[in-house]
């Protein structure tokens, strides 16, 4: 658990090509957009793997948090003409106290009942923020004309999220939190006859988690410029895919979100797009059949996701390289 | 008055086909001990099975029952046997593996569906789709009505299975004990790839009724897997009693939850009553009979 | 007064009575042996003192302090440790993490935990497999790791819970060795429940005899071995 420095080299080269890569794809907002939408999934994934991955609280209904941070955005903005860009300081924040009220109801449950609980509120919020009307703009959504046509700041600011939140998550695990939150996920019982009081360290969990996700959403309205409760609030587009970035990256490890995140948005595009126009046109419909297919893998084969299970699929993959001393 | 019977007659009908749903899922759960959030899914595959037939055969919905319920029991075997059961022994950080593998299984249904049938909506037109009977001021929806009495059938086939059968027993005892059951020679594998099965065919039984009622298209799925765990929380875990009367609940809850309060809260009714039952009421209404 | 009391602890289960009237304390320093048949409610007892369960009636009295009805983590934090009968090791960790978390609760910083880790490590014999998961630790490492987490959060009391079964004679021996220094080289008060009589006859200095959840006697390990009543309710017990 211990790290003599708090980047590793290879941590340091990754950060350092994030810096980089908008750069080198000038030419293509395309691409710059896709690297927008990897960075925004990174925040999401690393923010629901703190709660699910660390601590066990598997949360199936993370776009509460994403759709509350873009509507705290997005409100205001609607009602009184105050710039959305506040809500990057107010998103977290209402995310936050929203996702304590949760915590409230929710952590009495436990396992399966918890996802369950999670999942009827962020269902309940997008019913309610889509027929509340005269709140919200109902189905209609609300727009914003956006700031920047270029997308260098946009990316930019996502990044700093992303690397804010893999940081934050970090460094909560290398001290006493972290050791608590991992205690609570291996054995809530065992964890309270060792003086931890689990309800105050599953809510810190859900604060850190639940902000992060707000950032994100408010981030989404100020990039996109349009919102509504239906895609803020999304079980599947969000809040699956949450958990299936943190799943395939990898659950409780550092690193495993920002890798899922990169292989949803690759593999979509790569299915969206037919394989850039190689392939027959039905195959871009196929990106959510691929990810079906690429889950039930997973959970069979790879439960660690790849960061996870890595020596294992080196071990599938290399061609005995190196002889197994057993 | 008459639109309280109204409410009232609609209510209790969509819950008797709100219960088969219910009771398919608290059998899944009882002896897999997972929420099978590919529940809906497998409606939506028999519904289109179904479809298929009226469409291109002319077969009358009510009996393609015959047709769905042997492909879905089949189909549902094989996922429980190749991919849900070698789950239940891996132990992994998250122990909502299973549930997160129907929710992959889910997604694959859907797409292939998608895939072949396209988002179209669909329908049926029989001799009694959209009619209904008229009794003192009071509608009754004739495909509903049918439906409701099939749930009926349905609930008091499977009774008869559970309480009277070897194979009842069986089910019964891996629900409640998995591993006593397996040291009294009961093949809990077996037994759970059964029960996957048969909760899975009891849907797709309902699909067939389903069929003249709503609309067809891939995403119709989660709708119905969320109201199944609704009821299945609703009345307590396990208990094929409580789904029904979870069932009913929610009908008549979302009933008149539309007609007195605001109809685009409808599937909302369910949730929050879900979370209150959660939080206030762990055991379900099951767990009020217990004296 | 003791270092724990309990007065006319009772504990119903819907209709069945768990723990009928339990009364006895612990003098600081001493090791108090629990034992009864299977089902008399030893194990229940402790949960009772932990408040896993909430008590039906009765008082338990910690340091002066009333902890009836304060919460586990509380009483935790207050100076009782406790190992499970079915053990609980944080799996995926590190034995060295599994008892730095106890650590922490005492401890603010990780190199005050890992410290603290590491001596109760040495002194429960587990420092050589510091490093290895927790989950593929053999079942008298686990009972040690057991012991090691507990110790860790530095307790006043500390409540074992058949640490001993399964274990071989010679795993048995260092068993015994382990739970004498905790209170001859530790200072901890001890309350141990065991089924294994050649333990807790051994460690006792006194023991108090339950069955069907009620007190038959308490006294001297020779006298409770003489016990009628308790050789009764022992019928083919291994010790004589």
């Amino acid at each position: 658990m211990e790290n003599k420095k708090f980047f590793s080299k290879g941590e340091l080269i990754l950060i350092l090509a994030g810096l980089v890569l908008p750069f080198v794809f000038f030419f293509s907002p395309y691409v710059q957009g896709l690297l927008i939408f990897i960075m925004m999934w990174v925040v999401l994934g690393t923010s629901w793997n703190l709660l699910a991955g660390y601590t066990g609280q598997v949360s199936f209904g993370h776009a509460a948090y994403f759709g509350i941070g873009a509507y705290t955005a997005a409100l205001p903005f609607l009602h009184f003409k105050i710039s959305p860009w506040w809500g990057l300081l107010t998103g977290g924040i209402m995310a936050v106290i929203v996702g304590y009220l949760l915590g409230v109801i929710v952590f009495r449950l436990r396992g399966p009942y918890f996802a369950l609980g999670t999942l009827a509120s962020a269902e309940i919020l997008r019913i309610a923020f889509g027929e509340e009307e005269w709140l919200t703009n109902g189905h209609n959504g609300i727009l914003y004309i956006t700031t920047w046509v270029t997308k260098y700041p946009y990316y930019f600011i996502i990044f700093a999220l992303a690397i804010g939140s893999v940081l934050s998550v970090k460094l909560l695990m290398r001290r006493r939190e972290g050791y608590y939150f991992l205690s609570i996920r291996e054995d809530e019982d065992a964890a309270m006859a060792l003086g931890i009081n689990t309800k105050k360290y599953k809510n810190i969990s859900m604060v850190v988690s639940s902000f992060w996700a707000g950032v994100a959403g408010a981030f989404y309205f100020i990039y996109m410029g349009f919102i509504d409760s239906d895609t803020v609030f999304a079980l599947h587009n969000i809040s699956i895919i949450t958990i299936l970035v943190g799943i395939i990256g990898g659950v409780g490890t550092i690193w495993g979100p920002a890798v899922g995140a990169i292989i949803m948005v690759l593999l979509q595009e790569l299915f969206r797009s037919a394989i850039f126009g190689l392939a027959p046109q039905w195959v871009s419909g196929m990106h959510a059949f691929v990810f079906g297919l690429l889950v039930i893998f997973v959970i069979l084969y790879l439960p660690g996701g790849v960061v996870g299970d890595w020596e294992l699929i080196k071990k599938k993959l290399h061609i005995n390289s190196k002889t197994e001393k057993s | 008055m008459e639109m309280f019977l109204q409410s009232l007659i609609s209510g209790l009908l969509v819950g008797g086909l709100y219960a088969i749903i219910g009771i398919g899922m608290t059998l899944i759960m009882g002896v897999l001990k997972i929420i099978n959030l590919a529940h809906g899914q497998m409606l939506m595959v028999s519904m289109y099975i179904a479809w298929v037939a009226w469409y291109y055969l002319g077969i009358d919905p009510y009996l393609s029952v015959f047709i769905t319920v042997p492909i879905i029991f089949y189909l549902a075997e094989l996922i429980s046997k190749y991919l849900l059961n070698p789950l239940i022994e891996k132990d992994s950080i998250l122990p909502e593996n299973q549930v997160l593998m129907t929710v992959g299984i889910g997604i694959v249904l859907v797409e292939f569906m998608r895939f072949i049938f396209t988002s179209d909506y669909r329908s049926v037109q029989t001799s009694y789709t959209g009619q209904a009977w008229h009794i003192g001021g009071i509608s009754i929806a004739i495909p509903l009505f049918w439906a409701f009495l099939f749930s009926i059938a349905a609930t008091a086939f499977l009774f008869y299975l559970l309480m009277k059968t070897d194979l009842g027993r069986q089910i019964r005892a891996t629900a409640q004990d998995r591993l006593a059951a397996s040291l009294m020679g009961i093949s809990a594998e077996k037994i759970t790839i059964f029960t996957y099965g048969l909760g899975s065919a009891l849907i797709a039984a309902a699909g067939s009724f389903f069929l003249p009622i709503y609309y067809l298209y891939p995403d119709v799925g989660p709708e119905f897997t969320a109201k199944a765990f609704v009821i299945t929380i609703l009345g307590g875990l396990g208990s094929t009693v409580g789904a029904i009367a979870g069932g009913i609940v929610l009908g008549l809850a979302e009933t008149f939850g539309a007609t007195y309060i605001d109809a685009g809260y409808r599937d909302a009714f369910g949730l929050i009553i879900f979370l209150l039952v959660l939080v206030f009421l762990p055991g379900g209404l099951k767990s009020l009979t217990k004296v | 007064m003791g270092i724990l009391t309990l007065k006319n602890v009772t504990k119903n289960f819907g209709g069945l009575t768990a723990v009928n009237k339990v009364s006895f304390t612990v003098e600081e320093g001493e090791i108090l042996g629990l034992i009864g048949p299977n089902g008399s409610g030893k194990t229940t007892i402790f949960n009772l003192i932990n408040h896993y369960f909430p008590v039906t009636s009765g008082e338990i009295i910690f340091k002066g302090i009333n902890i009836t009805h304060k919460q586990t983590h509380e009483i935790a934090m207050l100076g009782i440790g406790r190992t499970f009968q079915v053990v609980k090791p944080l799996k995926r960790l590190s034995v060295e993490d599994n008892v730095m978390a106890a650590a922490f609760a005492r401890e603010t910083t990780f190199e005050g935990a890992r410290k603290v880790a590491r001596e109760v490590l040495e002194f429960t014999h587990l420092d050589h497999v510091a490093h290895m998961k927790a989950g593929g630790l053999p079942i008298a490492g686990r009972k040690r790791l057991e012991i090691a987490k507990a110790l860790a959060t530095r307790p006043s009391l500390l409540l074992l819970d058949e640490t001993a079964a399964g274990l071989n004679p010679s795993e048995l021996d260092e068993a015994i060795d382990i739970i004498k220094a905790i209170r001859s080289d530790l200072g901890i008060t001890i309350i141990i429940v065991e089924h294994i009589m050649k333990v807790i006859m051994n460690i006792s200095d006194r023991i108090h005899a339950i069955a069907f959840g009620t007190t038959i006697t308490e006294g001297s390990p020779e006298e409770v071995a003489k016990n009628p009543t308790v050789i009764e309710a022992y019928l083919g017990s291994d010790y004589h």
